[in-house]
């Protein structure tokens, strides 16, 4: 198993998520080809590859916003089925940041991040608003509570989005391009959030091409291509001493910038 | 190098803003423009002049006959809609009666203030009181027949009373069964949505005289004999199943136009199907056609006056019914005008009042 980068950054031996020999089409096309993973608690994954690999398609199968047609998905001892119960319970512990955010325009800042544990978690409003704040002081927007989402910069929005998620208390987050819709100089506040989430031990799968990211934080690193999973390791070795020739390729494009 | 000294504001040049930079822009930028102008305001001058002073100026206002009007007949016989007038507000109901009918509309407007009022916080509840306590108070008073009210037959309720209540009872359902057709359209579940497609797809292909005239006619067919289904009531139901499908269309224009993010969105926090169209993706789509649902409220307002043909007295029909008595024969232009302006009234508020409510839920940009 992989050493852990920071005592803080701790992985247990639980298993988190676990998916064996899944695929997935859409209509003819064979866009996830027998991916096995299982992910600890408190592991920080990064998975990268070429546009149309099918990443995005393979975190969204973990919570169900896409549908697998063969293999299992595990998520936390439950086996993600056709059973809406089960999908309820998983979606309550899988939180998700999108690249374009997806935050709710027509409520504020704090009703967005409210919502869900007052909806969904049945929690008393004033104090689901007093934890909404908790998160928005955390990700350093609770000046912007009471704001519209629109009125908000693009590396605010995404904390916003962060902060939301985290609102339902989840035990594992995805994040699938938090940080390709923003400015660069935006990036950086959105990074440093994520980072600060996995030092408190959050089970995190982030889609990024953020190599940075991935060399402080991440205790492995998933290379796709294809509908597959081409080569895995910790990224001190992926980066350094890449295995297959379609990772050095990939490597070397994304590296010359 | 001199040193740079600072520029005062000036103000603009006359020519440019105030009103002659403003005619000049928009009135007399161009010979074409100006042409126009100019025949504009000679086709105002020909027909506004003439038309106030008839309605205005020579109209006859006073009497309780013709004999006034036939007097004067260069302006406005307002005479004859003004003896008319109960008849065109209350139609056939008793004239002892008509405080129940003022009553009820009082009622409705006083419960309605407070929604207007920012600082009312219990909108909710007021709402869900006229929503669901008002029509049974409302029935009580319009029928009566209980707590010792004179019965009234919904056959004499008439005037500007029936086109109200019509429009009334067609809003307020069309909107709610105009929401679940267009959900139920974009359902996944194949039952639903060809349930939902054959219902808006049929009932958009007919007109709503056809609609009407089934309900009164052809409807008692069918029925078991001796059933007495009010004819008032199969208006109503009429009009309201058919406004709901061009709501549904309305609706369903916005429900595409709001981002699959969003759903996207919803999903992963965990919210129901119900939760997150009620929640997030409603709202959003509902405030976004308001302009095309009003659209629809001011078009099943005035369709409403097809109830004539189904023997119904709406205001326009007992407008109609007027020109037929001898007494004030040849004054139908004064009847429609009147009509016309009641009409208008209502629409354009409609109008305002969903502009007013559009700037008020604007939140910034969707992104
Ligand atoms: N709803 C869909 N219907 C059909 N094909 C789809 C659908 N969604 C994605 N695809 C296809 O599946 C493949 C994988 O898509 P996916 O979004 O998972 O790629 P990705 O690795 O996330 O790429 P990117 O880096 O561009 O986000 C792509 O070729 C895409 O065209
Ligand atoms: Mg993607």
């Amino acid at each position: 198993m992989s050493e852990p980068t920071s005592p803080k950054m701790a992985v247990s031996d639980d298993v988190m998520i676990e998916l064996k020999a899944v695929h997935k089409w859409y209509g003819q096309f064979h866009v996830l080809k027998d991916i096995n993973l299982r992910v600890q608690k408190g592991e920080r994954i990064v998975i990268c590859g070429p546009s149309g690999s099918g990443k995005s398609t393979m975190i969204r199968c973990i919570n169900r916003l896409e549908e697998h047609q063969k293999g299992q998905i595990i998520v936390d001892g439950t086996e993600l089925t056709d059973d809406v119960k089960h999908i309820d319970q998983i979606r309550k512990e899988v939180g998700m940041v999108f690249q374009h955010f997806n935050l709710f325009p027509h409520l504020t800042v704090l009703e967005n991040c409210a919502l869900a544990p007052i909806w969904v978690r049945k929690m008393p409003r004033r104090k689901a608003e007093a934890m909404a704040m908790e998160y928005l002081e955390k990700v350093k927007i609770p000046e912007q509570a009471k704001k519209y989402p629109g009125q908000l910069s693009g590396g605010q929005q995404q904390r916003v989005a962060i902060a939301r998620s985290l609102c339902m208390n989840p035990s594992i987050m995805l994040f699938d391009e938090p940080t390709s819709a923003l400015d660069p100089e935006m990036i950086k506040e959105v990074l440093d959030t994520m980072i600060e989430l996995a030092e408190s031990g959050m089970t995190m799968l982030c889609v990024t091409h953020e190599m940075g990211f991935a060399k402080t934080v991440a205790n492995r690193v998933i290379f796709m291509d294809g509908g597959e999973i081409i080569e895995e390791n910790e990224p001190e070795e992926f980066f350094t001493n890449p295995q297959s020739d379609r990772t050095k390729l990939f490597l070397s494009q994304i590296l010359q910038h | 190098m001199s040193i740079h000294t600072p520029h005062p504001d000036l103000p603009p040049p006359v020519t440019s803003v105030g009103a002659i930079g403003w005619l000049r822009n928009n009135l007399f930028s161009s010979p074409l423009n100006t042409a126009f102008t100019l025949f504009a305001l000679y086709l105002l001058y020909e027909t506004v002049p003439p038309l106030i002073d008839w309605a205005f100026i020579s109209a006859n206002w006073s009497g309780d006959t013709r004999e006034v009007c036939d007097a004067n007949p260069s302006g406005a016989c307002w005479a004859f809609v003004r003896v008319r007038f109960d008849q065109f507000m209350y139609g056939f109901y008793p004239e002892s009666e008509y405080w129940r009918i003022n009553l009820a509309i009082g009622l409705l407007v006083a419960l309605m203030v407070p929604l207007f009022i920012q600082k009312f916080t219990r909108k909710g509840l007021l709402a869900a009181f006229i929503l669901i306590a008002y029509p049974i108070i409302a029935l009580q008073l319009f029928a009566g027949g209980n707590f010792g009210l004179e019965s009234v037959e919904t056959s004499k309720w008439g005037g500007l009373t029936l086109t109200l209540i019509l429009s009334a009872v067609g809003i307020v359902a069309s909107l709610p069964l105009g929401i679940v057709l267009a959900l139920g359209r974009r359902s996944n579940m194949p039952i639903v949505k060809s349930v939902s497609v054959v219902f808006i797809e049929f009932w958009r292909g007919v007109p709503l005289i056809t609609v009407l005239f089934m309900a009164s006619v052809m409807l008692p067919l069918f029925l078991p004999e001796g059933t007495h289904f009010d004819k008032l009531l199969r208006a109503m139901i009429g009009i309201a199943l058919f406004q709901s499908a061009y709501m549904a269309e309305v609706v369903r224009g916005g429900l595409q136009a709001i981002p699959k993010g969003q759903y996207e969105a919803a999903e992963a926090l965990g919210l129901s199907y119900w939760k997150s169209m009620g929640l997030i993706i409603l709202p959003q789509a509902l405030k976004m056609v308001i302009p095309g649902i009003v659209n629809t409220f001011i078009a099943l307002f005035k369709d409403t006056t097809l109830v004539l043909i189904i023997g119904l007295f709406d205001l326009l029909a007992m407008i109609q019914t007027a020109f037929n008595d001898t007494n004030w024969l040849g004054f139908s232009i004064e009847g429609y005008v009147f009509a016309a302006l009641i009409f208008w009234v209502f629409c354009f508020s409609m109008s305002r009042y969903s502009q007013a409510l559009e700037r008020k839920l604007h939140t910034g940009h969707a992104r």
